[in-house]
């Protein structure tokens, strides 16, 4: 069934993107992933405009954002004060990024900084997931040799910071600055990107702030639904990259994905499950990074202006 | 067959209509479009447009179909640290957003290139201007003919001009395609008679390619009330979150 998008100017097949959707909402409910570092290359290869692209998942993002915070919020999982420091810094942030989103469109460099970005952090997190789940993987044959007792945490410079500030929930205190700055460099990715950062957000909350794993995900979510929201509302106001159409299409089928997903989670075997993630996000980023490597079969190419 | 029917009772109509005005006026051709609204709807996936006419005398039917003109930037890439990126660019002052054409004989049987250039007949010869001061005549054909060549791969402008096929003698018709990218905006229909390499009479049609419906209206929302938009859009979100929570969380 063919469908016009009326931002992105084009006609797609309404079954691929909500199975696309499904696709990647059932991932994001099976491992507790946002996502949006998938859709939007996926958006991409299919020929929608990277920057409409990035500013639909944004906007497809709030809804999944709401859909999951609203489940950790019932089991008290989300630590609202060290959300909103982090939103703040995120508000900032996504208003700077995209403002550098706006420059770059007119100087023709925003598909590459995109591409580049997602290079760059698809690979790292790839790696790393790869790295973690054969660990695993090798850990569970041979039974591990338990590690003594840690700390809660080390006390670092970073706990010299002035405004120091308590976080109960997280059983912090910690100054303001760290995740104000933290808030802020993901709020730049998720303009940019059209992610809502989960990925560099909660190894950044785990390893940098401190927090406690239980209550991570929850403030994560909290916090991606407003600077999604932001980075919706100003793509939408400044660059006119939100199509509805297309975001109606994306967020059905990862609301019924993702619970799919989340099902599925309880039953299937959870490190082969992760080793397989790795791979595909590697093979995204494999695609992007052979896609600026290999001569273009044309190298002009219609810009901002032209249609 | 039904509507080819019907299309020749219209050209039948319109060549004794035309008859009396031609023979008035001294114009040799009349010709119209089956539609002059090209409707992009929800389920728009391309169109083809027709058009039919009549000429009073012999000679080759030449029709042009031209979408709006804009200015267009064009991107260059080069290898920077082994990566491809745009490192060029140049601005078209005018050019038009579509271009197909359609002819009874192979156009460079038909009139000479002089006479083409003139009109701006087929897609070598459209005036595709740079800035004198930014190009030298070397660049500026090599960004003209990237431009060309981006819009036959994009579809935009058609490389294969299509038929004017004659029924009898006087009749013509021409079937065009537009394909699912056409840009939208004002077009306008260019009908040439040639008669021994000369444009012997030539007629201006309009076609409005436009969204309609749901689809124009999402478009100017976001266009015109980009702000109202954005938080529409963050509503519709919010909304379609809880719902999704809502239902599963009971079932």
């Amino acid at each position: 069934m063919q469908i016009y998008l009326p931002i992105a100017e084009m006609s797609v097949d309404a079954l691929l993107i909500l199975a696309l959707g499904g696709g990647v909402g059932f991932l994001s409910g099976l491992f507790g992933v946002g996502g949006g570092f998938l859709m939007t290359p996926l958006l991409i290869f299919i020929g929608v405009p990277p920057a409409v692209a990035v500013g639909t998942e944004a906007n497809q993002i709030v809804a999944s954002s709401v859909s999951g915070v609203l489940a950790h919020w019932r089991r008290g999982n989300v630590d609202f004060k060290m959300g909103l420091i982090l939103s703040v810094g995120g508000f900032l942030g996504s208003t700077f990024g995209v403002f550098l989103f706006s420059i770059l469109r007119k100087l023709g460099q925003i598909d590459l900084v995109i591409t580049m970005s997602y290079v760059f952090f698809l690979g790292i997190i790839g790696a790393l997931m790869m790295i973690e789940s054969i660990r695993a993987m090798r850990r569970s044959r041979s039974p591990a040799s338990a590690g003594g007792r840690t700390k809660l945490h080390k006390h670092t410079w970073i706990h010299g910071l002035p405004f120091k500030m308590r976080f109960q929930r997280s059983k912090l205190y910690i100054s303001a600055l760290l995740p104000l700055l933290i808030g802020f460099f993901v709020g730049i990715l998720a303009a940019i990107m059209g992610v809502g950062g989960g990925f560099i957000m909660v190894p950044a909350m785990i390893y940098l702030l401190g927090m406690p794993t239980s209550v991570v995900i929850g403030t994560s979510l909290f916090q991606i639904i407003f600077v999604t929201a932001n980075v919706t509302f100003l793509q939408a106001y400044a660059n006119q990259t939100v199509d509805v159409v297309l975001a109606i299409l994306l967020l059905t089928g990862a609301v019924i994905g993702a619970q799919i997903g989340a099902k599925a989670g309880a039953r299937l075997p959870g490190e082969q499950l992760r080793g397989l993630l790795a791979a595909m996000v590697l093979l995204v980023c494999g695609k992007l990074l052979y896609d600026l490597l290999i001569t273009p079969s044309d190298i002009y190419s219609i810009g901002l202006g032209g249609h | 067959m039904r509507r080819a029917a019907f299309i020749a009772i219209i050209a039948l109509s319109l060549l004794t209509a035309g008859h009396s005005k031609a023979v008035a006026q001294g114009t040799p051709l009349v010709a119209d479009l089956s539609d002059h609204l090209v409707a992009i709807t929800t389920g728009f996936a391309g169109t083809d447009v027709l058009l039919f006419g009549a000429t009073e005398a012999e000679g080759d039917v030449v029709v042009a179909i031209r979408g709006p003109t804009n200015p267009v930037t064009m991107h260059r890439k080069s290898r920077v640290l082994g990566i491809w990126a745009n490192t060029a660019s140049m601005s078209f002052e005018r050019a038009p957003s579509f271009y197909s054409l359609a002819t009874s004989r192979p156009l460079n049987e038909v009139a000479g290139r002089s006479e083409l250039e003139r009109h701006e007949i087929g897609i070598e010869h459209l005036k595709l201007e740079l800035p004198r001061s930014k190009a030298s005549e070397n660049v500026a054909n090599e960004w003209r003919a990237a431009l060309i060549r981006t819009h036959q791969s994009l579809g935009t402008y058609q490389s294969e001009p299509g038929r004017v096929r004659f029924l009898g003698n006087r009749l013509f018709r021409a079937e065009f395609h537009l394909p699912a990218n056409v840009p939208t905006g004002s077009y306008q229909v260019h009908v040439f008679l040639f008669q021994n390499g000369r444009v012997k009479s030539a007629q201006i049609t309009p076609l409005i390619v436009s969204k309609i419906g749901i689809q124009a209206e999402v478009f100017d929302f976001a266009y015109q009330s980009s702000a109202l938009y954005g938080v529409a859009a963050i509503i519709i979100a919010l909304v379609a979150g809880w719902l999704g929570n809502a239902i599963f969380r009971k079932a």
